[in-house]
């Protein structure tokens, strides 16, 4: 039994070993030692890149990127709630629904954002509309704004929400919204009092899925928020190309991957997994 | 479940309009005579500019080339794993399939550029293609994984004891009866794998020679730079394309017995 | 008696618990034996060890006086009938029937095949999927893709649990004639014990991972060794220091002459359909449900009436 799955797990072992865990040991590795003349990595080792951190600067662009992502998650879960509920409760058209959410997710990311680009840009759609209909006299400026960023990251990871909330909600054992009006709630009550806590799981799992990818991203900060570091992903690439401090972007690295796995901590100890 | 009212319905509608529109509009205006948001007429203009333009054309095949590569590895590694862990389950692979899915984009990528740099310095190992195939292999193989094992989990384990008990061994027994079952899944795996690797750019603009510039960083060089309507060409073939293929993945993947 | 297969102090333990618990056990070639008891006993564990799915913690399983216990399963001679049938959904009836066969790389597989699609009556229906069969069909296509091996030993596990309740009594006929006629070893497992007793030649009881008892039915149900198989057989009756079946305790309002009985009050009654049972409070805390026919005397709870029975239907635990 053990030789076949040896020859099995082999591959995979070797490849996540070689290209995924050697890599993030060597940043770790990285993230302790010192900025050389020439970008580059140098001894001694030291904690400067970690108290870097601290410098106000960059404090700031966490900050930031935490509000960001809470902001894009908050939304989501505003918007994908009711449209979750939607597609649990449209019986034989709930495979139509679901597709029509799946399929714009899976096509290009770069693409999705690139087009909200195409409509909020000074010439965009959305400018050339509203001069044409004379509601404004210039252009508004929408593209490289914090309303851009956040727009582009409920875009982009909207579906992360709905599903699994409609897994919960499909779940949802439909006696119980019946049995909720049969004892006098009414469909505000029933809303609040039982279905959205029965789908709470779902809500939780979503919202999480929803800011680890916010609070990771990088192409739509950089894309729908200009050339400014916006957000803690185009500090760590600032970091490994043009400021070529690449100690200080590893320790960025690390600290953003623990505050992912800290807040994946719930999720984990929950039993059930993907694999 | 109840039914839907008119007011959530209503909100269908917005909803289902703010996620397509975007990409229908891209789309309706790939074919105007105009190179400004005017409409002025349909056009395929930018579509033959796009073809025209060699760079588009290089990269399209590059990008090509690596989604073909990374789909055949990251297939074949990761239907292995899954049907590894399904046999019995491994925690240290396990996590760290789950620590890949979780990692930024970005975070992987300069792992792997740092990677690559140490390579490059002491096995004079330069960056092209087969780096860009590597890393997209690396990070697609927890979506297969994730696909395969799903199906795996519902598949009855007395399968694979039939086909022993019938005097198949160990790997007829996963060649005959456990892999040709699995097909659907496999080619679900294999079409999300290829539109990852396809669309990736992230991780591929850091790790990308000079010979392996891809579709994605020809696109985003000429969305950065602002304004050529070829990039909305070449973005509504690419979303039309990726489309199909997932909805071709999803018929795959629906379990045939529901 | 000529042994097919023997277990000699089996014990199969997991991380938690012990499955098995020195089990020995010897089948007679050619009957029909079935291994019964409570979900939880062993019995499936016992069965998988046979089929080589599992290996025992200890002890040995010897086919033809060959130790097999090592062996992985398809170099062993014997071979399973699923609970759930695990036919090959990607296969045809013929491919699933023909798989063993190409596997011992038998050349022109369709004689045999076809041999053994008349003797489970499929024919005609060998060119379809499993999905396009009915229950009783994928059944025999299981059985006719082992019964092509010709095995040493037919395992079946519960084949009667996944058919519908009114095809069983048809389908345990079938099977019991249908090993007459290829005189193979069937060695199944049932937590039914109406199955086991309308089937066997030879049942073994299992509790807790440990056989209580193996014999032919009669002597099961007759004569108990101990007061779980006992009452694992059928409804018994405890009064003491022995134990009566329903069906030989009787009801009377008078106290019958030359026979042993006890005075009792009804507490319930229940029809049955073809009886009723009738239970009576002893005293003591003693009970004992009588199987009355329907159309004799009729009780009321609380009457006062006599427990009867015949002294030869006494069942005395024989350790």
């Amino acid at each position: 039994m053990t030789r076949l799955r040896w020859w099995c797990l082999s591959p995979a072992g070797l490849l996540l070993g070689l290209l995924f865990l050697v890599p993030l040991g060597i940043v770790a590795r990285y993230s302790f030692l010192t900025r050389g003349p020439y970008g580059g990595v140098e001894l001694p080792y030291s904690l400067e890149n970690y108290k870097l951190l601290a410098d106000p600067l960059y404090l700031a662009i966490f900050v930031r990127s935490i509000g960001y992502a809470g902001l894009a998650t908050a939304l989501c879960v505003a918007a994908g709630f009711p449209l979750a509920l939607f597609i649990a409760r449209s019986g034989r058209r709930r495979s139509l629904y679901l597709a029509l959410v799946v399929v714009p997710f899976w096509t290009s990311f770069l693409v999705r954002t690139y087009a909200w680009m195409f409509l909020l840009r000074d010439t965009g759609l959305i400018n050339t509309a509203l001069l044409r209909m004379g509601l404004i006299g210039e252009p508004l400026q929408l593209l490289y704004t914090p309303f851009a960023v956040i727009l582009g990251l409920v875009y982009g990871f909207l579906p992360f929400m709905i599903l699994p909330i409609y897994a919960t909600l499909e779940r949802l054992d439909p006696a119980l919204v019946e049995a909720a009006a049969d004892l006098g709630a009414r469909p505000m009550d029933t809303l609040f009092r039982v279905i959205v806590p029965l789908a709470s799981p779902g809500i939780l799992a979503g919202s999480l899925l929803v800011f680890i990818s916010c609070l990771g991203s990088y192409l739509t900060p950089d894309l729908l928020g200009g050339g400014k570091t916006i957000m803690i992903g185009n500090l760590v690439q600032n970091q490994f190309t043009a400021a070529r401090d690449w100690p200080f972007g590893a320790a960025l690295s690390l600290v953003l991957m623990a505050t992912i796995l800290l807040l994946l901590l719930p999720l984990l100890r929950r039993k059930e997994g993907l694999l | 479940m109840k039914r839907n009212g008119p007011a959530i319905a209503f909100y269908a509608v917005l909803a289902y309009a703010f996620l397509h529109l975007p990409l229908l509009v891209l789309g309706v205006f790939s074919f105007n005579a105009s190179r400004f948001t005017n409409w002025e007429g349909f056009s395929l203009t930018w579509y033959r500019e796009a073809f025209a333009d060699g760079q588009l054309a290089e990269a399209t095949f590059n990008s090509l080339l690596i989604g073909f590569a990374a789909t055949a590895l990251a297939t074949a590694v990761g239907t292995l794993c899954a049907y590894g862990l399904w046999k019995r389950s491994s925690a240290w692979i396990t996590t760290t399939l789950y620590l890949s899915l979780v990692t930024p984009e970005i975070v992987m990528g300069i792992a792997l550029l740092a990677l690559y740099q140490w390579l490059f310095r002491y096995l004079r190992l330069p960056l092209g293609m087969h780096t860009v195939i590597l890393a997209h292999v690396m990070f697609c193989t927890a979506y297969v994984v994730t696909v395969v094992a799903a199906r795996l989990r519902s598949y009855d384990k007395a399968q694979e004891e039939a086909a022993m008990d019938l005097g198949a061994t160990e790997w007829q027994a996963f060649f005959r009866v456990t892999l040709p079952q699995l097909m659907p899944a496999i080619g679900s795996a294999a079409l999300l794998v290829f539109i990852t690797s396809f669309d990736d750019f992230v991780i591929t603009s850091l790790v990308a020679g000079v010979d392996s510039e891809t579709l994605p960083m020809v696109i985003y060089a000429m969305a950065r730079k602002g304004f050529n309507p070829s990039v909305n060409a070449i973005s509504t073939l690419i979303t039309f394309s990726l489309a199909v293929l997932i909805l071709l993945a999803q018929r795959l993947e629906e379990d045939p017995k529901r | 008696m000529d042994t097919v297969l023997e277990l000699n102090n089996i014990v199969k333990r997991f991380e938690t618990h012990t499955a098995v618990d020195d089990v020995t056990l010897a089948i007679p070639r050619g009957s029909l034996f079935s291994l019964i008891g409570p979900s939880g006993c062993g019995k499936t564990t016992t069965l998988r060890m046979i089929a080589g799915f599992e290996h025992p913690t200890s002890g040995e399983l010897r086919l033809n006086g060959q130790r097999i216990e090592s062996l992985p399963p398809y170099e062993r001679n014997v071979s399973t009938v699923f609970q759930s049938y695990a036919l090959f959904p990607h296969l045809t009836a013929r491919e699933n029937i023909a798989f063993g066969l190409r596997r011992k790389g038998v050349r022109d597989v369709d004689p045999a095949v076809n041999k053994v699609l008349e003797l489970v009556r499929l024919a005609g229906k060998e060119q379809r999927k499993p999905q396009a069969l009915s229950g009783g069909e994928k059944q025999r296509v299981a059985l006719a893709r082992s019964l092509v091996l010709e095995p040493e030993v037919l395992l079946l596990d519960e084949p009667l649990s996944a058919l519908d309740p009114q095809l069983r009594v048809q389908v345990r006929q079938e099977l019991k004639a249908l090993q007459r006629r290829v005189g193979i070893t069937f060695l199944l497992i049932t937590h039914d014990q109406d199955e086991a007793l309308s089937l066997s030649d030879y049942i073994a009881v299992m509790n807790k991972g440990r056989l209580e008892q193996m014999g032919k039915p009669q002597e099961l149900y007759l004569h108990p060794k101990t007061r779980f198989v006992a009452g694992f057989m059928g409804p018994m009756n405890w009064l003491g220091d022995f134990g009566l079946r329903p069906e030989s305790t009787g009801l009377a309002l008078e106290k019958p002459a030359g026979a042993p009985s006890r005075t009792g009050v009804i507490r319930t009654s229940t029809f049955l359909g073809n009886c009723l049972h009738v239970e009576a409070d002893l005293g003591q805390g003693l009970h004992a449900v009588c199987e009355v026919p329907r159309n004799g005397t009729s009780y009321q709870p609380g009457q006062n009436v006599h427990v009867w029975w015949h002294a030869a239907d006494e069942i005395h635990l024989q350790p």
